[in-house]
């Protein structure tokens, strides 16, 4: 088996705010690994590092056996993200959005053209590949997003909260697809979710952060019995404590309402 | 190649799907065209200035270009908030090159909107010297729409948010234009304007333009193309250094 990803004493500051405090874990081949912290504990960092938009302040890493500072164009190749926030295009097509990502990995035409039917009938979208990305739901354009990150055949992918504002229907619907999907194409995923029964239910093996330091890892059932807790939301709050963190409104946020506002979407 | 060529057809896509904004950015340069051709027409006239439909149409011509170039530029931040642009961030490609896709894309949007105004212009009664002369109109309007299109992307890549977006069209586009010699003649404006005149690029894409349209200048058209490709150069150089650090 081996590992796919190595992490090794990671840190990262942004000024004084040390957002990711010198962590190491590592996630093993053909495993469904999930990482679980409350807000602000320094997921979505860790992910912006481990997948090339954030350098590292210290510390390093390896995906596939790839250094992330040293073989950037080499890690890219060999994950696939979905990311926290939508990343589609609006005004293109779910095949126009699966086309762009096929050429922008350098993916040849004949191999583009079949993975995409596949990964589209895959997600059940293929009777809808000529609409516009705009008019899917949630629950669509997340599939469409996973099947996106998949065209170029990645060694792991990435999910930062692929359930986060669906229904349960949905949700059920999605990390069926994922165990579906990573059965069939061997791949790893690394997973972020704050629905626990999830977790719980999907992983092999969890690791849990807060204050960007690792508090806990191992399987799920490893997790309760060390706590001696139930199920694993009451392991996470005997791990994390049970006071609200603050997760601040990002302009990101001020912008959508403006958009919102002027009828850009 | 084909990253930038994706780029390229991923804006000319999204344009060619939004009727709106075709629509909305012909409103601004027709109506300066009408109200200035027609209002100050007789007026030009009598101080022996000739047609001023015909001065004034390759000004309101790189109008429409360099507002719609802008924009294409600035959109990135509507990419960068809406998400897109992480995906094409975490891709194995060269952020220059996604930059260069991005900067022909909204160039060849620009100029298809400035044949769009041009075409409305014959209309009301504009006259091209020679239409063959239609090639290097085509060759400067790109030009002029390259820069501002990677001036635009510069400035985004600095911004987060679209507030910014007014403040850039009063104080940085607007001036250009008016600045540019685009609705008077800068050869007998005051000194003052002339000399600001001189060190707004859009001038020379006007000037340019004026060549190329009527076969009037005030400078050499070999100067004013070499202008431009200096200024595009210029900010396209440090549009790569700001893209390159910014963060998706």
């Amino acid at each position: 088996m081996g590992k796919i990803i190595e992490v090794k004493n990671l840190t990262k500051k942004f000024g004084d705010f040390v957002a990711v405090d010198n962590i190491s874990f590592s996630v093993e081949h053909g495993e469904i690994f999930a990482f679980l912290g409350p807000n602000g504990a320094g997921k979505t960092t860790t992910i912006k590092m481990l997948t090339t938009l954030l350098e590292p302040t210290t510390g390093e890493a390896k995906v596939n056996n790839f250094n992330l500072e040293t073989e950037r164009d080499e890690v890219r190749h060999s994950f696939g993200i979905v990311f926290q926030d939508p990343s589609l295009d609006d005004d293109l097509t779910a095949y126009e959005n699966m086309e762009f990502h096929g050429v922008l990995y350098n993916v040849p035409k004949n191999i583009r053209v079949k993975r995409i039917e596949e990964l589209l009938k895959l997600v059940d979208l293929w009777d809808r590949q000529k609409d516009l990305v705009k008019t899917f739901s949630g629950g669509m354009k997340r599939r469409l997003e996973i099947a996106r990150s998949l065209i170029h055949t990645p060694k792991v992918i990435f999910l930062d909260e692929p359930t986060v504002g669906l229904d349960p229907q949905t949700r059920n619907h999605i990390w069926s697809y994922v165990v579906d999907l990573s059965k069939k194409e061997g791949v790893t995923v690394f997973l972020t979710t704050h629905y626990m029964e999830e977790a719980d239910k999907m992983a092999d093996r969890v690791v849990i952060i807060d204050h960007g330091k690792v508090m806990a890892s191992g399987t799920p059932a490893e997790l309760k019995k060390n706590t001696h807790t139930e199920s694993l939301e009451e392991a996470f709050l005997k791990l994390t404590g049970s006071a609200i963190r603050s997760d601040e409104a990002s302009s990101i946020d001020t912008l959508r309402s403006h958009a919102r506002a002027w009828g850009r979407r | 190649m084909s990253t930038i060529y994706i780029l390229w057809l991923r804006q000319l896509k999204k344009y060619s799907r939004s009727t709106p904004r075709i629509i909305g950015s012909l409103g601004q340069p027709l109506l300066f065209l009408l109200v200035f051709g027609f209002g100050f027409g007789s007026i030009f006239a009598k101080a022996g200035g000739g047609s001023y439909i015909q001065f004034l149409v390759p000004g309101i011509v790189a109008m429409a270009v360099v507002f719609t170039a802008i924009f294409g530029g600035i959109e990135l931040i509507w990419d960068r908030q809406f998400g897109f642009l992480k995906e094409t961030m975490v891709a194995p490609v060269s952020r220059f090159n996604i930059m260069l896709g991005r900067t022909f894309g909204g160039a060849t949007v620009s100029v298809i909107q400035g044949i769009a105004v041009l075409i409305i212009s014959f209309l009301v009664g504009f006259k091209m010297q020679n239409f063959f002369m239609i090639i290097p109109a085509i060759v400067f309007m790109f030009l002029t729409a390259f820069f501002f299109t990677a001036l635009g992307t510069a400035i985004a890549s600095k911004l987060t948010d679209m507030q910014a977006f007014p403040i850039i069209m009063n104080f940085l586009v607007m001036p250009l234009f008016f600045l540019s010699g685009s609705i008077f003649p800068l050869d007998t404006a005051p000194k003052a304007l002339q000399i600001l005149g001189h060190i707004d690029p859009l001038s020379y894409g006007i000037d340019g333009l004026r060549y190329s349209f009527i076969g009037m200048s005030a400078f050499n058209p070999w100067i004013d193309l070499l202008i431009l490709l200096a200024f595009s150069l210029v900010v396209l150089f440090i549009g790569k250094q700001l893209f390159e650090k910014m963060e998706a």
